[in-house]
């Protein structure tokens, strides 16, 4: 079980109201959000997450040519489509027995680290930060917008305001000063992507066995140029975003208790090191470890492993509440891994992806989304892992590794040290993030501009890398390969949001199974066969309400921070109601909505 | 955010055109907002500056879009969809993002996509249920995107969905309040500029400050969609000369390595991805015909070379491959200074200051 345990203290009768959110803005894809909520207890008892989208890739890519697994794959997401692309390369790399050259794999990370940057500051500041904004706070906490005008920024030296609600005035939408720059940056940082990788979101130069992009010198003093630009503001986004936090858990005592869950985190590793990383599934857990980003899992707080051989064989499609039929009884595709450990049935490598539409029913099955579940052989659970909106997981996890030390990005075991050049008005900066006590919404949201400077950081050594392998004259981009009749591959990688893993099987030469599993199935699934609610879900259940409006004009900002705290990217929806709620039945239940058995 | 609009009159006897116009964006067709994300990426025009009112010309736009709404969601988000639906709303542009499922092939209660809920019976409101209600009230419908426009990916061969593009499933006959039909702009996603551009087009028309513009027989913008990738691309000399990569490491004509460029409308090379940079083939990214109405299956497998391509490569090796020769020996020749440039004690340049014809 992973929820939450609710607070039963001093409960005064239940006062239930429905509240729903569909769709759900400022996120990617359809996202419906259905609570049930006691304005008495001030408190969300009960929530379901919801995405009512189906398109079907993992049916139509069966027979295609396993070559075109990236091209289309990246059309999963509007956002992230690299992540995929990038994922997919990885998975058929395995599958084909290809190594890329190294410089292929610097331009690929390059890429990768600009989507990063571009990604976090455009939903960080122009979407999650709406949220947290003047107009928003005088909205739903007007008391809290009060405190903020009278409280000091205490790193106003570093982004140059004054006061709290100054920065929150900064985050308006459309006219804060801040808001307007982050979107010019979201740009600047996309043409950094654009120069590795062609165009944005869909890339064009991305290739198993390497890249098409051209090395010339030109293409990295570009790039090089832009990330210069923005290096300034990254570091006052780290500064701005800390204080609005640390403001927000002072000026609302509790607040940390909003989005709360257990510590339940998966990373799958980002930025391949191109001396160790050679695709082959004996060595994986070698070069997985070699990651710029380490692979792991967080459960309560420590270090489960950090295997991606035994993150691979512990991953559990299960339905439940899902529009789908069983595959149980099909013909498994991969009995055993290329090591001789045997898969399971429920494993990506041998699903078999079955619609069947119906109507939503919130008892039963009610949403396109399946529930992955993570398989701990130590506990026998079948573990709801989060991301934590995907910087957060990435955080801790490579912390808690302590493998990664580079001149600019170092884990320290109780946090990561991360050192940026001086910028056009800056001097030289290291900033540190922290391992946090909790794994709840203010802490998502405040790993994100530090992964922001995470990524910049590694571009300043990919750079490096890439410039000096050219100007000795090394400018191999591409290896040639052959698709096997017969094959498996899996990829593993971050998407911007989290762990994103690609399943590939081939017979015949033909894609014979395919399956990607991004972040948002973790973070947005349902509740599964065993009643274990997704992380939206388990995350919202049993938060407490801070906002002063009461049924009639509720808002719901606390609960749209938490769902907004993972970066939703259903490409698949949620929805709000706003206004007056239907009010159910008052009933005194004490544990209500504490434990769904 | 207040504009001053229809002010520059392009003829006297010219209709004075609207003064605000909503524009409902619905990214709820099966699509992977990807169209939206990159609307965002533009900056010839910014989407802020139309918003702004900094664009000359322009109606006051008010931009009702999920992913950059400041609304929390939900019915809230919903009102001016339901309004429009009513027929309360007027005069807006709807722009649809995303193929267009078929409800038909579904037999019950079930749904391929969805756009909130309806407020009667609480289930999903179908995208199908939403085109049928605002698309013959709207003053303008933009398909933004090649999913929209076509169908694009979720529409290839073997997909469960049955889904479409919008013009498939409006009828390609199908006039909007202003008399525009469907305006298409294809891309997978959308180039930021191109759209931004179409967008301003139809926006002008709007305010009465520009006559429609010029679609073509696939209802795409014709000065955008009306050159081929190899009429822009950066390495289409190399193709006349003969001269093609034989994979990715290369510079060179990239046609026989899967590109596609020679007979595909996109103006991609000849503009770049954002700001004239990127793109797909000057880049070395093979062009897969992503603007095209046969996106995908025409252009797959992806990596191989285009059965077209075979024969045009071959027919041209003989004239490529002597047309490379001379111009190495002109080249070759011009790569010589003259011989008069030297720092001898003797000016040999021809200088004459009395030189008469």
């Amino acid at each position: 079980m992973t929820t939450t345990d609710a607070r039963t203290s001093g409960r005064k009768p239940a006062q239930l109201v429905d509240m729903n959110w569909d769709p759900i803005t400022r996120i990617i894809g359809n996202l419906g959000i259905y609570t049930k909520i006691d304005f008495a207890n001030r408190e969300v008892v009960e929530c379901h997450s919801t995405s009512s989208l189906f398109r079907g890739y993992s049916v139509f890519m069966k027979g295609k040519d396993p070559r075109d697994a990236g091209f289309i794959t990246s059309r999963i997401c509007g956002i992230c489509g690299d992540n995929h692309t990038t994922c997919s390369n990885y998975a058929q790399q395995m599958a084909y027995g290809v190594k890329p050259p190294k410089l292929a794999e610097h331009i690929t990370n390059l890429g990768e680290a600009a989507e990063y940057i571009f990604d976090h500051t455009l939903f960080q500041d122009n979407l999650v930060f709406v949220d947290f904004c003047e107009a928003m706070v005088k909205a739903t906490n007007p008391g809290v917008l009060a405190r903020a005008e009278r409280t000091d920024a205490p790193r106003g030296d570093v982004h140059g305001y004054r006061t709290i609600a100054e920065i929150m005035k900064a985050f308006n939408p459309f006219e804060g000063e801040v808001y307007k720059e982050a979107l010019k940056v979201s740009r600047i940082t996309r043409e950094m992507f654009c120069l590795m990788e062609g165009r944005h979101v869909h890339p064009s130069t991305l290739y198993p066995g390497g890249v098409g992009t051209m090395p010339q010198p030109s293409v990295f003093t570009d790039y090089l140029s832009r990330l210069m630009r923005v290096i300034d503001f990254v570091k006052k986004a780290v500064a701005m975003n800390d204080d609005v936090f640390d403001f927000f858990y002072e000026a609302l005592p509790g607040y940390e208790e909003v989005g709360k869950r257990r510590i339940l985190l998966g990373c799958w590793g980002a930025f391949q090191n191109p001396d160790v990383v050679d695709y082959r599934y004996a060595t994986m857990n070698e070069w997985g470890k070699a990651m710029y980003v380490t692979p792991g899992i967080v459960v309560d707080g420590k270090l489960v492993t950090n295997n991606l051989v035994d993150i691979n064989l512990g991953l559990r499609i299960m339905l439940g509440s899902s529009f789908y039929e069983d595959w149980v009884n099909e013909d498994p595709f991969v009995t055993h891994d290329p090591l001789g450990n045997p898969v399971d049935m429920r494993h990506p490598w041998n699903q078999t992806t079955v619609p069947v539409p119906q109507k939503r029913d919130f008892e039963g099955n009610y949403s396109w989304v399946m529930s992955p579940r993570w398989y701990h052989p130590g506990t026998g659970e079948h573990l709801a892992l989060d991301t934590g909106g995907g910087p957060l997981a990435r955080l801790w996890s490579t912390a808690l590794s302590g493998l990664v030390d580079t001149p600019y990005v170092k884990a320290t075991g109780g946090g990561i040290r991360i050192t940026l050049p001086k910028g056009e008005k800056l001097p030289e900066t290291t900033l540190e993030w922290r391992i946090p006590k909790w794994s709840n919404t203010l802490e998502r949201d405040r790993a994100r501009p530090y992964f922001i400077a995470y990524a910049a950081a590694m571009a300043l050594q990919f750079l490096e890398e890439a410039m000096g392998m050219l100007q000795s004259g090394d400018t191999k981009v591409f290896e040639n390969f052959e698709v096997p009749d017969e094959s498996i591959g899996c990829g593993f990688h971050e998407a911007v949001r989290g762990v994103l893993s690609h399943h590939l099987v081939i017979r015949d030469k033909k894609i014979a199974n395919y399956h990607p599993y991004p972040p948002t199935p973790w973070n947005a699934s349902p509740r599964d066969i065993y009643g274990t609610p997704g992380p939206y879900e388990d995350a919202v259940q049993g938060q407490p309400i801070f906002e002063e409006n009461g049924p009639d004009d509720f808002k719901g900002v606390d609960i749209m921070r938490t769902v907004r705290s993972f970066d939703p990217c259903l490409p698949c929806g949620v929805h709000m109601y706003m206004g007056k709620g239907k009010t159910l039945s008052t009933v005194h239940s004490p544990t209500y909505g504490a434990n769904h058995g | 955010m207040t504009t001053q609009s229809g002010t520059t009159e392009t003829r006297a006897d010219a209709p004075r055109g609207f003064d605000e116009i909503t524009i409902l964006w619905i990214s709820e067709g099966m699509s992977c907002d990807g169209d939206t994300v990159s609307l965002t990426a533009a900056g010839q025009p910014s989407i802020e500056d139309v918003v702004l009112g900094l664009i000359p010309g322009l109606p006051r736009v008010n931009l009702v879009n999920k992913v950059l709404s400041p609304s929390l969601g939900g019915e809230d988000f919903l009102a001016p969809y339901r309004k429009a639906a009513r027929g309360e709303l007027e005069p807006f542009i709807l722009v649809i993002e995303g193929s267009v499922p078929n409800q038909n092939i579904i037999e019950g209660d079930g749904y391929w996509t969805s756009f909130g809920n309806d407020p009667a019976t609480g289930e999903p409101q179908t995208l199908n249920w939403w085109i049928d209600q605002l698309a013959p009230k709207a003053w303008a419908v933009v398909a933004a995107g090649t999913c929209a426009t076509f169908g694009g990916i979720h529409a290839m061969a073997g997909n469960p969905t049955g889904c479409m593009g919008l013009a498939d499933y409006l009828g390609w006959e199908f006039k909007a309040r202003s008399g525009l039909p469907v305006v298409n702009v294809p891309g997978c996603p959308i180039q930021p500029e191109n759209f931004m551009e179409t967008l301003v087009w139809v926006l002008q028309h709007a305010a009465g400050t520009a006559p429609p513009p010029p679609l073509d027989h696939m209802l795409r913008p014709q000065w955008l969609f009306g050159k081929t990738v190899h009429e822009g691309c950066d390495r289409a000399a190399y193709y006349e000369q003969a001269d093609f990569a034989k994979d990715y490491n290369s510079p060179k004509c990239q046609v026989k390595v899967g590109c596609w460029g020679p007979v595909v409308n996109c103006n991609v090379p000849k503009r770049g991805w954002m700001s004239g940079i990127g793109g797909c083939p000057n880049v070395g990214g093979i062009c897969i015909g992503c603007t095209m109405p046969s996106f995908p299956d025409a252009f797959m497998p992806f990596m191989d070379e285009p059965p077209g391509g075979t024969l045009s490569s071959m027919v041209i090796k003989p004239y490529g491959a002597v047309i490379r020769r001379l111009r190495g020996l002109t080249n070759d020749m011009v790569n010589h200074e003259p011989r008069w440039r030297h720092n001898k004690q003797k000016l040999t340049s021809g200088y004459d200051p009395h030189w008469r014809a």
